[in-house]
């Protein structure tokens, strides 16, 4: 039987200057579990994302996905091993159109020899569609990415990550700037995805994270406050004091 | 009834890996006026002038690549020009210097330049020069080995933007630095002269130049449909991807440094072609088409024809020299300041150099002569077979890069 845990994060630190930005920090991420990070301004959480996805290196401790350790895999390698991270600011080709952003991240034809002869199955053309439909872009898909709304791009960023079927997603701030329905509609499309994978969000908005949450993480100074169901954490009195109060 | 539609439908898929109809003609274009229009109304030794004018096409052409897809600025496309055209020089160099045509030297049987500097033998780096068929070989392998190290060392420590712009120039100070200083083994600045016969065959006759500069078109157009084979392929998207996000590129599980390498030696391999042809129709080399003056020149080529378009840099560098040479024959003096504002000049007004210009133009008269002269269009068979009728777009049968058409 495979072991609940997908993601182990263990005594975690990363220092830039002497500063400890992630402290001595651990985690485990079950599978199928949708998991909020939150936290004041400057607790690490963005940083945390950063360290599991290979864009900051770890001084010290481990992070073990599945049975690898991500913490000295190249970048590329982790995405491969089921790893997908979206950026806190939508990070979208605008030159290209919805279709080819989701092309594009179709996880086939990635190395140089292999994307300049790749062929466009059915099959893709499909899948395509079938992303485009999960997040409510099926009727623009043959416009230029760059005349997305915000809301959309966000959509579209969580897409293309969708396309590569990843076992652990990881959206920092999904839904900062979206209007009230654009929420609920990434709250819902959240919900369908979490099936059959696991998410790690970060997240402010207190509502979104009461839609979407099945556990919390409090991060306070690269450290974990508190942890646990939504309605504990919000009784909890040294969280309201860091964070919930103000 | 059906088999001529499918017939159609997989020639359009084929020149959508070119970039559509519209771009081949516009290479077809290119064609006739490079190989009919411009030998009709130029004299040889004209001619002969354009065909130089047409290498520096080469560089613009893999600079659109590297520098307009890409995002990755190269100062140094002259170092690859000039190892194309210096591997050529070294075999015609070798071919000049049989022993009986340096009878009088102290060592025959070695370039005339090795013997004013004391050198007594061939280099060994001169030996493979003998061949035709490995310089052919080395005139590609030298210039891509050269870039995938500088490539490899730069892109995997992510070395970038301008600091990769910098680094390049001062590789290609370099090599000319290189190149003054071992006069015994490159022939120093005067480069290598006196190139006379390639394989026993004078090449300069007027016939002979005839041949080499339709070889040089033929080149080009070659190189013209690879660059487009590349930017239509999922590997030009990645480019613009890349110029674009390139975060999201890497954290989408590419190597985005394997990425900008192959651009990279790719738009080099192009330049060197570029060089073995213009050392073939000059007949000669010499450092100054290496250094940072040439290399930047290269640039302005590509700017000036618009560095989003394999088709305008074409034009670009023909114009820009054509302008060079009529220019500085009248105002030396002048020219050099003109270049440089062209350069302001293409920078503030017109990014997208005369390819934009035109398509700003040419696509209102286009679509006014779509409407006008319409025409019952085989879209809606094609796509019964590509996609549910309720689209009408199917991506599959879109151009592969139709963010390419709104450059």
């Amino acid at each position: 039987m495979t072991s609940p845990i997908l993601l182990a994060v263990e005594g975690l630190t990363v220092s830039f200057d002497g500063f400890k930005a992630v402290d001595d920090l651990s985690l485990y991420v079950e599978r199928n579990e949708v998991r909020v990070v939150i936290g004041p301004n400057g607790a690490g959480k963005t940083t945390l994302l950063d360290l599991i996805c290979g864009k900051t290196r770890a001084t010290d401790g481990s992070i073990k996905f599945k049975d690898t350790e991500l913490t000295r895999l190249a970048e590329d390698k982790i995405v491969h091993e089921g790893v997908g991270r979206k950026f806190q600011t939508p990070s979208i080709y605008e030159n290209l159109t919805v279709f080819q952003n989701l092309e594009l991240s179709y996880p086939k034809g990635r190395t140089v020899f292999g994307s300049l002869f790749f062929r466009r199955t059915p099959a893709i053309t499909a899948r395509v569609k079938e992303i485009a439909e999960m997040i409510y872009l099926d009727d623009d898909l043959e416009k230029s990415a760059g005349l997305l709304s915000h809301g959309q791009k966000q959509w579209l960023e969580i897409g293309m990550l969708l396309i590569q079927d990843p076992e652990l997603l990881m959206l920092d701030e999904p839904v900062a700037g979206m209007s009230v329905v654009e929420r609920e509609r990434t709250a819902e499309l959240l919900n369908r995805i979490s099936t059959n994978r696991s998410v790690l969000v970060i997240e402010h908005d207190m509502d979104f994270v009461k839609d979407i949450a099945h556990k919390v993480t409090v991060l306070h100074q690269g450290k974990v406050l508190a942890e646990g169901k939504m309605d504990d954490i919000q009784k909890n009195e040294r969280v309201i004091e860091v964070y919930l109060g103000h | 009834m059906d088999k001529p539609d499918t017939q159609a439908l997989a020639a359009s898929r084929w020149m959508d890996k070119f970039g559509g109809r519209g771009k081949l003609i516009q290479i077809l274009i290119i064609a006739f006026l490079i190989m009919v229009v411009l030998p009709l109304c130029a004299d040889i030794f004209r001619l002969n002038l354009y065909g130089k004018y047409l290498t520096y096409a080469f560089v613009a052409a893999g600079l659109v690549l590297c520098w307009g897809y890409g995002g990755i600025l190269s100062l140094g496309q002259g170092i690859f020009f000039g190892l194309g055209g210096y591997c050529m020089a070294m075999f015609l160099k070798l071919e000049a210097s049989s022993p009986e045509n340096t009878a009088i030297q102290s060592t025959p049987g070695i370039p005339d330049f090795m013997d004013w500097n004391q050198l007594t033998e061939l280099p060994w780096f001169w030996q493979p020069f003998h061949s035709f068929t490995l310089t052919l070989i080395l005139i590609v392998a030298v210039p891509a080995l050269f870039a995938f190290l500088i490539g490899f060392a730069m892109f995997k420590r992510r070395v970038g933007g301008v600091y990769f712009a910098i680094i390049t120039q001062a590789i290609a100070s370099i090599m000319t630095i290189l190149i003054i200083g071992q006069q015994g083994y490159t022939g120093g600045i005067n480069g290598i002269t006196d190139l006379r016969t390639l394989m026993g065959w004078d090449i300069q006759t007027d016939f002979a130049k005839y041949v080499l500069y339709f070889a040089c078109c033929g080149a080009l157009l070659l190189c013209l449909l690879a660059g487009q084979f590349i930017i239509n392929s999922r590997y030009g998207q990645l480019l613009i991807a890349m110029r674009d996000q390139e975060d999201r590129v890497r954290f989408s599980g590419y190597d985005v440094a394997n990425i900008k390498i192959f651009v990279f030696v790719a738009a080099s391999v192009i330049s060197a072609i570029g060089g073995a042809f213009f050392t073939l129709q000059v007949g000669f080399m010499s450092p100054s088409f290496v250094g940072t003056v040439a290399s930047i020149e290269m640039v302005i080529f590509c700017a000036v024809g618009g560095r989003l378009s394999l088709i305008g840099a074409a034009y670009g560098a023909f114009l820009v020299n054509l302008a060079k040479s009529s220019l500085s024959e009248t105002f030396p003096q002048l020219w050099v300041v003109a270049m440089g504002a062209l350069f302001i000049a293409v920078v503030m007004l017109f990014p997208r150099g005369l390819a934009g210009l035109v398509d700003d133009y040419a696509g209102p008269v286009r679509r006014w002569m779509k409407e006008t002269f319409k025409r019952p269009q085989p879209a809606p068979a094609v796509e019964k077979k590509t996609a549910p009728p309720a689209s009408n777009t199917s991506p599959d049968s879109a151009p592969i890069l139709s963010a390419q058409e709104s450059h």
